[in-house]
């Protein structure tokens, strides 16, 4: 018989019809032909003439070619992947190849909806994650010349990093070289009087020289000059862009008008651009306007934070190194207080995200994950509907196809997809980011600078390029592989082992992935339940805590403060609700600490590097029944402890058994610095001050409390700055806040009070960072969850399908259902434990990352293992039952009449 | 152009009413309505392949008639071709139209019923 195919197929070669139509015109006219030869070898023709009649009336004279051309080409033609094109058309072909690529995905919108939902799902969490690499670790600082600008801390023995003594940073400015300039700053809070309602704005004293180290000229006036800068000097202030907008309606002629800031009247001389930020500041004031001794001595370290600009081409280290030597000098100057004090000068930058660097690292490798597995749900998604292409594929073959031109049009077809899967990915990616930053508030340095930037949309196309070839990679190479003449043979049913190799590889590799975050997700949901079951010391429920500014004109002398703190303890205590009330400088487990160094007796202070440092507290006498903090020994303070009597103390524990091992401390004496010698009246418990967490591994760890009405008057007005209010209540805290604001204003009115909290947001707060990994870990291993249950569901569905005339047989020849339901489940199962086994071994390496997030469980922990396989080996066995309940609903005698 | 079957012409102008003719009443595919044609015109008309196949893609791309891969036992599948609804009522309109046609042709020519 003539072969009627290859003679047609010549007629329409100029045609450039789509591959699909193509085939189905060849196969309808060589029927034809077929028909027409056979009538006329029946009415007597030879075999010969029969051909040429029947091959003449087909093509004769072109008009075939000349008729379809005018239908077939009235609407655009389609690409025909035929043999290999030469350089020049490769752009041509990549037109043709997109076009085919947009008509086959729209002509399978469900197919295509599915695939990038779940590209979506990946690229989105990856979007996400990489918004927050990219404006917290990876971009710049928005001063000019950034990576110029060092953060310099001093070393002493306890701390690596401790804030800067202010006379030692006027030596480093005056005797360092490495440096442009270095300016100093310091975080205050101030009581913003006399324009409408008191205000508490935060602000930072700075040097002058503060803003030309960081680059920055004002908005509007001018920077603080040297000669503002002094001891004695007329107060000036600069105000944050924001603050002047908000506060002073960006009034123009602002430059030399008065603010009351705490009880100073300073005038403004600028205000800075409105991108400019610097550490949250509303207001700034020249750091000598700082009244108080702790400015002017090397004993104290009161909070002083120092930058510099490094000249252009000098090194972090070289920087370093000639600070080390300046502190060396400084040592055998002041041997007292400067002995075995160093500097330590990182790059600012590095400085703001030291903490974050490792969980960001993290979870963009965790996120990574959840991308391979959405990626290797797609490709099993194409490999399945690739079935449904094989005439396709094969015809194209048959064609004479190349098999990089076939695989080419795959490839497009997957980066299409996966581009649809980014721009619904970065919609997510977008609220994503914002939900998570909203719920987990103050987890992030520069929060402020996370968002969707070029850079980040580049990321995204960039990552949504070679996820779409790496899933379009496989089935693409299977299909272009396919021998034409097994597929147009094979039929309905398909053979093709490789490809459901393939299939049950990606399947393990999904679980094998989801198994590794469920393991990360369930250690730190473990590390933070432990951590909430810990006992920081003293009871967080029902706590207020807030700060309070007292009017500026108490703050003038001593004893008016320490009565305004009277009488407003007084005052609030009377509220309905509070049970007691007390004051402290410094709240457990909020940023701040304060400490002190002692040494044991009354004799004479021994060098620095001799003494140790204490957690220092001033308080009033109900505290320990306001933070139920429990006494061990003695007693605490009564208002009988004031400036008349002698000066006492209270110990926790912790320094009772380090300072007095064996012994009773009550009784015995203690020097502090600056205070002197304080008789020990009491024992308290120990506070875990540093963070439930890290408290048992914090260096200094003894802490000491000191009555707020023992303060000396000299240094009353600073002990002040700081001081918190706190409340044990009876209802809710935040119930209370309004009746509390109203009492603290006091008859002047002009008392705020500002930062409230309750101690378990406190608590909350310090937790902050672990609980923004454990959520974020929880959504990526929830993620990977459901796409590892829906691509085992998917593969387990397609094989119970490819085998339902086996099934059917196997019934026919007697197979229970049951039988029928295990064999479904034992391939499901296996695939599943070859993923959960190698799963569970990664797991056991990977989250050996996660260590130092960790609390009280190990990396390795059993339980956590366990349930991970139990739970992923539970929803496996579902994914597949559901397939396998339907593979006993094939009825054999349908599934035999397939043959 | 003289020829002892219809001209050329006539055939075109009325090969679509033909093929919606013949699809009226069951689905056929191109062969069989190739034959039917033959035979019924008795031999007056025939339609070759290179044109017949062409108009039927043309009227199924116009949506008046619609193919279908069938497959029956012991054969090759085949494509049917049915009308659809939108073809049904083209066939009507131009009945009507070839109808109008002939009879006004036959008016002038003294043709009768052609």
């Amino acid at each position: 018989m003539p072969d009627w195919n290859e003679q047609i197929r010549g007629q329409l070669a100029d045609l450039n019809l789509a591959p699909a139509r193509e085939a189905e015109i060849v196969e309808e006219l060589a029927q034809h032909a077929e028909d027409r030869y056979r009538e006329l070898q029946s009415g007597g023709a030879t075999e010969a003439e029969a051909r040429r009649i029947a091959l003449d009336e087909i093509g004769g004279h072109e008009l075939l070619a000349r008729e379809l051309h005018a239908v077939e080409r009235a609407d655009a033609p389609e690409s025909v992947v035929l043999g290999v094109e030469s350089q020049g058309r490769l752009l041509a072909g990549l037109g043709q190849d997109l076009r085919y690529g947009f008509r086959t995905l729209r002509k399978n919108p469900g197919f295509a909806t599915v695939a990038m939902l779940t590209l979506a799902l990946g690229i989105g969490a990856n979007t996400a994650i990489f918004s927050v690499v990219n404006g917290v670790l990876l971009r710049p600082l928005a001063y000019p010349d950034p990576d110029r600008l060092v953060t310099i801390y001093e070393s002493t023995a306890e701390f690596n990093q401790a804030s800067v003594a202010y006379p030692n940073y006027l030596d480093w400015r005056r005797e360092s070289s490495s440096f442009t300039d270095m300016g100093a700053f310091r975080y205050d809070d101030f009581n913003f009087t006399g324009a409408g309602q008191p205000e508490q704005v935060s602000g930072e004293y700075v040097s002058a020289s503060v803003f030309p180290v960081l680059g920055v000229a004002p908005f509007l006036g001018r920077s603080f000059r040297p000669e503002e800068d002094r001891q004695g000097a007329a107060c000036t202030a600069m105000l944050d862009y924001g603050f002047w907008n908000a506060r002073f309606g960006a009034d123009p002629n602002i430059l030399g008008k008065l603010l009351t800031l705490n009880a100073m009247s300073c005038a403004v001389v600028g205000v800075l651009p409105r991108d400019f930020r610097f550490r949250g500041a509303r207001v700034y004031v020249p750091i000598e306007q700082w009244n108080s001794v702790e400015l002017r001595t090397r004993e104290e370290h009161p909070g002083l934070g120092v930058i510099g600009r490094l000249k252009p081409g000098i090194a972090v280290e070289t920087a370093q190194a000639e600070i080390a030597s300046i502190c060396n000098g400084l040592a055998r100057q002041y041997p007292n207080t400067n002995a075995g004090h160093g500097a330590k000068a990182v790059r600012m930058k590095d400085d703001m995200v030291r903490y974050i660097r490792p969980t960001l690292l993290l979870l963009a490798g965790a996120v990574g994950f959840v991308l391979i597995i959405a990626c290797a749900n797609v490709a099993n998604l194409l490999l399945a509907r690739s079935t449904a292409r094989k005439r396709e594929f094969a015809i194209r073959a048959a064609l004479g196809a190349a098999r990089a031109r076939v695989m080419r049009q795959l490839l497009t077809e997957s980066v299409l997809l996966s581009l649809g899967g980014a721009m619904i990915g970065l919609l997510l990616a977008r609220f994503g980011t914002s939900l998570v930053l909203a719920a987990t508030p103050g987890s992030l340095p520069r929060s402020g600078e996370v968002g969707i930037d070029p850079y980040v949309l580049i990321f995204t196309l960039l990552v949504s390029i070679v996820t779409g070839v790496l899933f379009g990679l496989a089935p693409a190479f299977l299909a272009a592989n396919a021998n034409p003449r097994e597929f147009l043979k094979e039929g309905a049913r398909g053979a093709g082992g490789g490809r459901h190799r393939t299939e049950g590889v990606f399947v393990a590799v999904e679980i094998g992935l989801a198994v590794i975050l469920l393991v990360g997700a369930g250690l730190m949901i473990q590390s933070l339940w432990r951590l909430w079951q810990v006992d920081p010391g003293f009871n967080t429920r029902n706590v207020l805590t807030t700060k309070v500014a007292l009017s500026p004109q108490v703050m003038t002398s001593p004893p008016g403060i320490r009565l305004a703190y009277q009488q407003l303890l007084a005052r609030v205590a009377a509220i309905p609700g509070v049970r007691s009330a007390a004051i402290t400088s410094v709240v457990p487990l909020s940023e701040r600490n304060s400490e002190i160094p002692f040494w044991p007796g009354t004799g004479p202070q021994p060098a620095q590097d001799r003494m140790t440092s204490a957690m220092f507290y001033i308080v009033t006498p109900d505290y320990p029944s306001v933070m139920q903090i429990p006494l061990r020994r003695g007693r605490f303070f009564t208002d009988r402890d004031n400036l008349a009597s002698p000066q006492v103390a209270v110990i926790d524990d912790v320094m009772a058994r380090h300072m007095f091992p064996g012994q009773d401390p009550v009784g015995r004496q203690i020097s502090l610095i600056v205070v002197g010698p304080v008789q020990i009246v009491g024992v308290a418990g120990h506070v875990k001050h540093w963070g439930l967490d890290s408290d048992d591994t914090s260096k200094v760890r003894d802490q000491i409390y000191f009555p707020v009405q023992q303060v000396p008057d000299k240094f009353m007005s600073e002990a002040v700055a700081g001081l918190t209010l706190l409340l044990r209540t009876g209802p809710d805290p935040l119930s209370l806040v309004s009746a509390v604001r109203a009492q603290v204003a006091g008859p002047t009115q002009d008392q705020p009070i500002y930062a409230v909290r309750t101690m378990e947001q406190i608590i909350s707060g310090s937790l902050a960072e672990r609980r923004f990994t454990m959520l974020a870990l929880i959504v990526f291993a929830a993620a990977a969850l459901l796409l590892a249950a829906v691509g085992i569901y998917g593969v387990m569905s397609y094989a119970v399908t490819r085998r339902t005339h086996e099934l059917g047989v196997r019934a026919a020849l007697g197979a229970s259902r049951r039988e029928i339901v295990g064999l479904v489940l034992r391939q499901g199962m296996r695939l599943a434990a070859i993923g959960l086994a190698g799963g569970l071994v990664a797991a056991v390496a990977v989250t050996r990352l996660l260590a130092g997030l960790l609390y009280g469980v190990r990396p390795a922990d059993p339980a956590t293992l366990a349930a991970v396989a139990l739970l992923l080996g539970g929803i496996a066995l579902l994914a597949c039952y559901i397939p396998a309940r339907r593979a006993t609903a094939v009825d054999p005698v349908t599934a035999l009449r397939c043959e | 152009m003289e020829d002892k079957s219809i001209d050329r012409e006539w055939k075109k102008g009325s090969a679509e009413l033909l093929l919606l003719s013949l699809l009226e009443a069951l689905p056929r595919h191109g062969y069989e309505i190739g034959k039917l044609i033959e035979q019924r015109s008795q031999g007056a008309l025939r339609f070759h392949a290179a044109s017949l196949y062409p108009l039927l893609y043309r009227l199924e791309k116009r949506g008046w008639i619609l193919g279908r891969w069938v497959e029956k036992s012991g054969q090759r599948r085949r494509r049917y071709y049915r009308l659809t609804s939108q073809g049904r009522k083209v066939l009507a309109s131009q009945r009507q139209g070839w109808q109008t046609f002939v009879e006004a042709i036959g008016r002038i020519t003294g043709v009768e019923n052609a």
